[in-house]
This record gives C-alpha cells, structure tokens and sequence, in this order.
C-alpha cells in the first residue's frame, strides 16, 4: 500500500504542458470573483457546501472534478444562471467586482450581460450564422458597425475564415466543433468581461478541442475564463489556476461536492497537497 | 493462402424462405385497410357533395358564389352573403383569438407559478371539450345580453365612427356574438398547441439566450418565437378552420340575416350557420342543391386552409435548416 505523501510515487499520468506565460504573483493579480462559504441547494438537499475561492482577471481558472461534484453548478452560479431552476437556493456570498451578485436585488440580467456563457452541448440559435452572433448585439443595443462587430467575433472565435462566405447559412448546417465556436463568437461580441464555459469540449472531436483551447489562449488578455471540464489534460492545457472538486458524503447517505483544493495549475497536477486531489490527478480515484 | 470455409451448422436455420408471419400480415392487412377506407371517404364524400350540389350548379354556374341572394319564393339563390359572413367571423375570431392564445401559451410555459400550470392547463383544455351547443346555448341565454346591454353600447359610442360598431343590436344576436363564441372556441385549440411548441423549445436554446444578458421578453421574441413560429401558424389555420365550419353554435347567436353589411352588431349568416339553419325546413329541390353548393363551397375552402397549413409547416422547417429537432449536437 502507497503511503500518502510519498510523492515519489506519483505517476506523471498527466503531462503538464508549460508553454504558458509564467503566472504573475499571486498579490499582484486583480480579483475578479470571491466567492466566501457558498452553498448552493436543489429542492433543499446542498448540491455544493462551503465554497470559497477567488478568480483572477485575464487568467484562465480550471473546474476540475469527478462527476456529480458540483462543477457546474458553480459555475452557474456565476452568473446567475440557476435562477432559472425553480427550486434553487444558495447562501453565502459571490462579490464580482466587489458587489454581492447573489443579492436577491441585483438584477441577473444585468450580470449575465457581463459575465458570458458557453454550454455544454453547442446551441446555436435556428438562424443564420451571421445572425446568431448579430442578435445578441441587436438586442443588446450594440448596433453600431454591425458587421464589423459579427466579423471580429467570428475571428476571434477563430471562425471567420471557414465561414466568411456563407455567412448567410443556417447555424445549424456547421459541424459541432464549428457550432461550437460560434456560440464562443456569440458569446464574446457582446463584450463581457468574464466567459463561463461549462465543459464547451465535452461533445466535440479532439481537433475541435485543440481549436478552442487555442483560442482561449488567445482571448485571454481580453477576457477572463472560467472553463468546468472532465477532461485533467484539457485543464492542465488551458488553466493558469485550477480548482478540484470533489464528492463529499454525509452520515445518512447524503452527497454533495465541495471544494477540496484551489492553486495554480502547476501545483495541481505535480505536487497537490491534499491526498484526494492527488489521487484524482494521477488516476486512482475511484 | 487457402481458407476454409466454415461449415453449416444443422442446427441453424438457414436464410432463405420467408416464412409467413402471421401478425405481421394481419397488421398488413388491417392497418392498410383502415387507411384505404378513410381516403376512399374524402373521395365518396366529396363525390357526393358535387352531385347534390349538380342541379344549382348547374342553373346558377360560379356566378352563384359571389351572388348575394336568397329567396325560396323567387327560387334565388348565392353564396356571397356566406361567404363575407364566414370570413368576417372567422378572420375577427381568429385575431381576437390569435394574441389571447399565444399569451395564454406564454404565461403558462414561462410565466405562471408552477403550482399554477398543471390545473390551468387542464381547464383551458377542458374549455375545448365543452360541445359546443352548450357554448351557443350560454351564447343565447348569458353572452348575448351582456353584449348587447353593455358592450356593443360602450363600443358605439366609443368608435362609432368606424362602419364596423353601428348601431347596437336589439336581441343579442349578431355577428359580434358569433364571433365572441368563436374565439372563445378557438382559443383552447391555439393555445394548447402553442403551449405544446413553446414546451419543446429546447432548454439549450432558452439559456444560450439569456446567457447573453436578454431578458426573459426578448428572449421570447428572439428565440422561442422563431422557433415555434411554423407550428403557431399551423395551429392558427386549425384554428380558423374550426371558425369557419362551425354551424351550431354560431347558427344559435348569429340572428339569420343576409346581405353584406359591416356593421358586426347586425344579424347575419355564414355557410355553416345557414345551411345547419336551412336546410330542415328547405322546400324546393334547388334550394337542397344549393344549400349542398353551400357546403361544397366550405369543404373547399377547408381543404385549401388544410393544404396551406401544411406548406406553411414545411417552408418554415426548410427556412430554419436542416432538421429543425437536431439540437445542435454534432
């Protein structure tokens, strides 16, 4: 039997890819999200005890864990995007900038304008390519050089180029990987400020994920990212920070996820100080 | 290189030889059956409906679609009184109906308190079981009144000055109150179809919408709407449909009169109400014809409203892309 903190015997099963600019120090990072003792509850039962951690601007900040641990209902959290499940409730608080966005005053239309969302299983509205990016800047009012705006999301979407010439088509006549991307275009024309994506690889081929790893690296100067993934090469691929998660249970059977370790990627996934991240990390879970 | 080719097994089964079997045959036979049966119907009905109709086509030709008359003393008759009657009901019903449905839609898909859907839900559906001699009935005996004392006063004093509100009516029969019952009619129909649409707009594409910082409306507009827009229009063509061939109840609160006049609260008639109202007490041979012309007139007028139905569907499937149920997975 392993010792626990025998770290000699941590196999590599996870090959960090450092070509990252290194991390600047943590203090002179600007604190996007802190979030302090969240708990996030469906019909009651807590889905996610105890959550505190802080986001970092223009960094990309990993969700990592098994699957039930809460991952995505954090990340819904975020942006108030469980307001919409009628049983929801948390406690706790999540300050963006300072404000407490779980205040039951603050307007969640007002917060998902800047804190953007891209789901799981590409959704695409049923309208033209071009108008599932234009729409949203129609309806949000930011109609000035219209075109111009849809083009520039669609190259930074890394899109532009396979669909420059059939602007016109359905959303729905692209490949999911394509998809994909355009729902990161029309997630980013709107100019947030942060970009959730809840497992946006999850249902594409490995050369749609390289595609959008590749961008995010790109975009984050611009934007801050907040990725939930299943997939430990993908979050050691794009995460400056990483997060894990995992599943805690109760006496009488209860289960709920809770945050076991939050650090910078490197540390995650080469020297983890808690022995459930390391067992995830390196495969044994389970 | 040599191969061996593997043996037959004995104990297998081979292949060849379908054997027959029986439930698949008799299924075959019934379902094909069933199906023969109810087209060969439309053609015998149809048939039916052109022969009782021959001798007024005859004496009469197109000319009598359009001619506003009906006389069995002078043995004079047309269709165009109906015709106007039919669609200035059927159309007003149709666009009261239209926006009250689709609201009611709303509001029970995304807007009510969800202890509230499951039982309003279940009365508006229930309000489409009621037959509609009972809605023609609470027509004549409630609706008819109120309208008369209350309404259709309020209406012509407010907007006299538009030929449709003239001067009130003096028994509570009218066109008005025709159309009233058809909405009324109407409405369940639309809106639990609407419901139903709005219900399988995918959950994926409510969120996508609202991640972008929409409210709720202009997600509606933006989104559920687009999606659901071929199915609304199918149901509101069903929905005219059933203004149009509705005889009963309209022939109870519609008054019996003829002309074309566009004062709604006057007395009128539509293809349905006259021929459910004329037809027991018809004397002559080509009055019964062409009480029958009347009613091939309205059996093609639903079957063009059923075809459009359907090229509305399809155009609208075709212009949102390929598979309009695919959701998006690639």
């Amino acid at each position: 039997m392993q010792r626990p903190n025998d770290t000699s015997t941590i196999e590599r099963s996870v090959k960090v890819e450092t070509h990252r600019q290194p991390m600047p120090p943590r203090e002179r990072l600007e604190r996007i999200f802190a979030v302090e003792h969240l708990d996030a509850l469906y019909g009651g039962k807590p889905a996610i005890k105890d959550v505190s951690m802080d986001v970092y601007k223009n960094l990309v900040t990993a969700i990592i864990g098994p699957s039930g641990c809460g991952k995505s209902t954090f990340i819904r959290c975020l942006n108030r995007m469980n307001d919409l499940i009628p049983s929801f409730s948390q406690t706790g608080s999540i300050r963006y900038h300072g404000q407490d966005i779980t205040d039951p005053g603050v307007d969640p239309v007002a917060v998902r304008r800047n804190i953007g969302m891209v789901f799981q299983r590409p959704n695409p509205f049923p309208k033209s390519i071009q108008d599932n990016v234009a729409w949203g800047l129609k309806v949000l009012g930011l109609k000035d050089n219209l075109d111009e705006r849809v083009e520039r999301a669609l190259t930074q979407a890394a899109l532009w180029d396979e669909v420059k010439d059939r602007l016109k088509a359905s959303a729905l006549s692209l490949s999911g990987g394509q998809q994909q991307r355009l729902c990161i275009a029309r997630a980013i024309a709107v100019e947030p400020d942060v970009v959730l994506m809840d497992e946006p690889a999850s249902a594409l081929d490995p050369i749609a994920t390289a595609a959008i790893e590749q961008l995010m690296h790109s975009l984050k100067s611009e934007y801050t990212f907040v990725i939930v993934t299943h997939n430990m090469q993908q979050a050691a691929r794009v995460a400056d920070m990483t997060a894990f998660f995992s599943i805690s249970r109760g006496e009488e059977g209860q289960r709920w996820g809770e945050l076991v370790e939050y650090d910078a990627t490197e540390k995650i996934f080469t020297a983890p100080s808690d022995k459930r991240t390391e067992d995830y990390v390196t495969g044994r879970f389970g | 290189m040599s191969s061996t080719e593997i043996a037959p097994d004995s104990t297998r089964r081979p292949f060849t030889g379908r054997r027959v079997r029986f439930g698949d045959v008799s299924l075959q036979a019934v379902a094909g059956t069933a199906a023969a049966a109810a087209t060969f119907l439309v053609f015998l009905i149809a048939y039916k409906v052109v022969r009782g109709a021959q001798p007024a086509i005859g004496k009469y030709g197109l000319a009598f679609v359009t001619r506003v008359a009906w006389d069995p003393v002078k043995n004079v008759y047309g269709a165009g009184s109906f015709l106007f009657g039919t669609a200035l009901t059927s159309l007003l019903a149709l666009a009261i109906a239209a926006p009250l449905a689709i609201g009611i839609a709303l509001f029970l898909t995304e807007l009510a308190p969800r202890r509230l859907r499951a039982p309003v839900t279940a009365l508006i559906e229930t309000l489409a079981a009621i037959p509609s001699v009972v809605i023609g009935l609470w027509g004549i005996l409630v609706l008819g009144p109120i309208l008369r004392d209350h309404v259709e006063p309020a209406l012509h004093s407010a907007l006299g000055f538009i030929p449709l509100f003239g001067s009130p009516s003096s028994t509570g029969s009218s066109i008005f109150t025709a159309i009233v019952v058809l909405t009324i009619m109407i409405l369940p129909i639309v809106a639990s179809i609407s419901r139903e649409l709005f219900l399988g707009v995918p959950r994926d594409l409510k969120e996508g919408a609202l991640a972008l910082g929409t409210t709720r409306w202009e997600m509606v507009r933006g989104v559920m709407f687009p999606y659901a827009r071929g199915g609304i229009a199918a149901a509101l063509i069903l929905g005219l449909g059933r203004a149009v061939g509705e005889a009963i109840a309209v022939t109870q609160v519609i008054g019996g009169g003829l002309g074309i006049q566009l004062n709604l609260f006057a007395t009128g008639d539509t293809l349905a109400s006259k021929i459910a109202s004329s037809y027991q007490g018809a004397q002559s041979n080509i009055q019964i014809a062409s009480l029958v012309y009347l009613g091939l007139i309205l059996l093609v007028f639903s079957l063009i409203m059923n075809v459009s139905a359907q090229v509305i569907v399809r155009r609208v499937a075709r212009r949102q892309g390929v598979g309009l149920n695919r959701g998006g997975l690639g």
